[in-house]
């Protein structure tokens, strides 16, 4: 089992994410994260799907995807070199009196503290998927109230 | 000038040439049939959905053509269900139109609405919900497109009934460009040419041959190939017709229920030439242990389909047609008189037989076949339903061109071969066309025997009636202690008053002397169909058979003491 990052250019028309997201389910896939966006073309979205599967049986769901019709371009990043992006928000629980070291943490992390009540701190962190699970994982001891990732974006890096 | 939608899309089919439209009415399509009855193009009324579908997809079998359909929302559309993943598990080409509720109902759970582009997704080759009527006649452009190019297959538009209604100016667009989708015919010449370095070299090797072939048409490209190489051939069910399999080199169906010969061959060989066919587990058996020795050159237009469950040393990406002209034109023969000659040898010492009925009242099925394809010199369109009737139909006529056999094998849909058999006479007037059916599956869509009076069809059903679903109690007898689980169906219509009732002929054939002329007798009766109920042994077994999952080595030849 690997980690794949499929990065899929798709028509951006009515139904194309149940297309492509029915490829993933009818083989039995949970996808990890998904995010869909704009491109710099009108018309065009992309989706960059995360997902854990034999190596085999994903370059079969690549070429199903190519096979879509709204598909216009797969490609796996994770056989690239690409640069990730995830947004996270977190809700801690912060009494006063903790606020100080959480926001050290934050500091450490280049996090931005979103919001703050009397006893949580929304915390916004962007970074690749690591940077996250660090977080989160260092975050864990003040109490996670909430949490929340918009799923990774990737794009290749340029070849010179 | 603005016209209505149901009038673009009629327009539309008459640019596409739609000579014959199947389907069924419904409320929300009533503005579509409205048009449709006073156009150029015939209807085809059939008297369940699932009959519309089967016809349309028997019709494009038979004449290469795309089969159009057309039927109400709700249940309409449902029951085309069955008849689309027919069609898509076979890659046959076809464009059916789903009225759907107004779009401004769309979602409401309204009278008669289903997600029909959410239901067919996963068995279509494509599909459209038409949301605007600006975008109708580049939908329908773009539909028999896709249906019809690259690998063929459903394509399903959904069609609000407001739209029906709405005006917009007719223009039909003069081409389709569609950035996704760009099907790739051409095989590299680079591996290409490693084909023929491994065909040259190899010492055993063996052609499989499968419907792709016949879906591009290549069938003269294919017998020009093996004359060029002197290498035996095998199909599968789909492909069967492409080469003709009277000719000597011919190896025959191979799979489950193949020849012994083929499927030897096919596990002795050191280079495998698949040709349109997808190395489906009714043909491979035991994947792990499936071609011990062989290299594998795999040409087909669908990328996905290689590598799938083989992995393959050259594949060739393209159409079957295009890449075998440019075999035929580099293609060296290899030398290989001996294997030839060794394959040969098996084909005669183990020819497909069945144990000759002693008893003048005990008919064998596969007698009934042999007769089917002597009486007709092997001309008919064969049409079949789904169980040990299709597998004989498979092994004892002999098919010898290409689309004269019409039958569901990726779904194996019983209930397919009447409807479909109604199609593909349609689509070949000049021809006898055969239903070979079981009585099980007869029963599945037996309404569309009054399609086929209407139509005055001289469509022949041949039922090999054993009063079990006999491929299921085979099953039960070989590998599940004989326990015929509800497999017993002999608490039936009488098929003879039954075929009298819709205004068909009905014949019943007891015995073994009876057989000839009853099949002569259908022939001679040309302007209606004919129900022929073929009394067979009850628990006639289809051999060879390799069980589901197991190797060639464990083939069972015949019915153990
Ligand atoms: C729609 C459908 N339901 C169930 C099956 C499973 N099935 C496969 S063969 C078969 C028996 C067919 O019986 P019959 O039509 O009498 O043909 P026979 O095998 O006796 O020739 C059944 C039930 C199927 N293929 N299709």
């Amino acid at each position: 089992m690997t980690r794949h990052i499929i990065s899929v250019r798709v028509e951006n028309k009515f139904g194309v994410l149940a297309r492509v997201a029915g490829l993933f389910s009818a083989r039995g896939y949970n996808i990890d994260s998904l995010a869909v966006s704009s491109t710099e073309h009108e018309g065009i979205s992309v989706m960059t799907i995360v997902v854990k599967g034999d190596n085999r049986i994903l370059e079969q769901v690549k070429k199903q995807l190519n096979k879509l019709i709204d598909v216009i371009k797969v490609s796996d990043h994770s056989e690239q070199k690409s640069i990730q992006r995830e947004l996270a928000l977190v809700k801690l629980n912060c009494p006063g009196n903790r606020r100080g070291e959480i926001l050290q943490l934050c500091e450490l992390f280049g996090a931005e503290v979103a919001d703050i009540a009397p006893k949580s701190l929304t915390i916004s962190l962007n970074g690749d998927g690591e940077k996250i699970d660090r977080f989160l994982e260092l975050s864990a001891p003040y109490g996670i109230k909430e949490s929340m990732r918009t799923g990774l974006v990737s794009i290749l890096k340029d070849k010179e | 000038m603005k016209i209505k939608g149901a009038q673009i899309i009629v327009e539309a089919l008459k640019e596409e040439k739609v000579e014959y439209m199947f389907g069924y009415p419904g409320g929300v399509v009533i503005p579509i049939f409205h048009e449709l009855y006073n156009s150029p193009i015939k209807f085809i009324l059939s008297r369940h959905e699932q009959g519309a579908i089967h016809a349309a997809d028997g019709y494009a079998r038979a004449s290469g053509k795309t089969g159009v359909v057309i039927a109400t929302s709700g249940p309409g559309a449902t029951n085309l269900i069955t008849g689309i993943a027919t069609a898509h598990l076979d890659s046959i080409p076809l464009v059916v139109f789903t009225g759907q509720v107004s779009r401004d109902m769309i979602g409401n759970d309204a009278f008669q609405e289903v997600d029909v582009t959410g239901i067919t997704r996963p068995i279509t080759k494509h599909n459209y919900l038409v949301q605007d009527i600006k975008d109708l006649a580049t939908v329908i452009k773009e539909a028999f497109y896709i249906a019809s190019t690259g690998r063929p297959g459903p394509v399903v538009i959904d069609v609000p009934v407001d739209i029906s209604n709405s005006l917009h100016r007719f223009e039909y667009p003069k081409e389709v460009s569609i950035r996704g989708y760009k099907p790739n015919y051409e095989g590299h010449p680079v591996q290409i040419k490693k084909a023929c370095q491994l065909i040259k070299e190899s010492k055993r090797p063996v052609i499989y041959s499968g419907g792709g072939v016949v879906l591009s048409d290549a069938s003269e490209e294919l017998r020009e190939f093996v004359k060029k190489t002197g290498i035996p051939i095998t199909t599968t069910l789909l492909g069967m017709g492409a080469y003709p399999e009277t000719e000597e080199l011919s190896l025959e169906m191979l799979g489950m229920h193949g020849t012994f010969y083929a499927n030897n061959a096919v596990n002795e060989s050191d280079l495998l030439i698949a040709i349109g066919a997808r190395f489906d587990d009714r043909v491979t058996g035991k994947i792990s242990e499936f071609i011990p020795h062989a290299k594998v050159i795999h040409i087909d237009i669908d990328p996905a389909s290689v590598s799938k469950n083989v992995m393959v040393d050259v594949p060739i990406v393209g159409d079957c047609k295009k890449v075998l002209r440019e075999l035929n034109s580099e293609v060296e023969a290899p030398e290989i008189s001996e294997w030839v000659s060794h394959v040969m040898t098996m084909k005669k010492e183990n020819p497909l037989s069945y144990e000759k009925s002693k008893n003048p009242d005990e008919i064998k099925p596969q007698y009934v076949v042999e007769e089917l394809y002597r009486q007709t010199e092997g001309k008919a369109v064969i049409a079949t339903e789904v169980g040990q009737n299709q597998m004989w139909a498979a092994q004892f006529y002999k098919y010898t061109e290409p689309r004269t056999f019409v039958s569901s094998g990726g779904l194996g849909t019983m209930g397919f071969g009447l409807p479909a058999a109604i199609g593909a006479q349609l689509a070949r007037p000049d021809r006898r066309v055969i239903d070979i059916a079981g009585d099980g599956s007869i029963q599945m869509n037996i309404q569309e025997l009054i399609v086929a009076v209407q139509n005055r069809l001289p469509i022949i059903v041949a039922i090999l009636n054993n009063g079990f679903l006999g491929m299921v109690r085979q099953w039960q007898q070989l590998f599940w202690e004989r326990r015929y689980a509800h497999t017993c169906i002999d608490c039936a219509p009488d098929f003879v008053k039954l075929a009298e009732a819709y205004g068909c002929a009905g014949i019943r054939v007891t015995k073994n002397d009876e057989v000839i002329p009853a099949i002569q007798k259908a022939l001679s009766i040309t302007d209606r169909p004919i129900v022929i109920d073929f009394v067979v042994a009850k628990e006639e077994n289809v051999y060879p058979m390799v069980p589901a999952g197991k190797t060639v080595k464990e083939t069972i030849m015949r019915e153990l003491a």
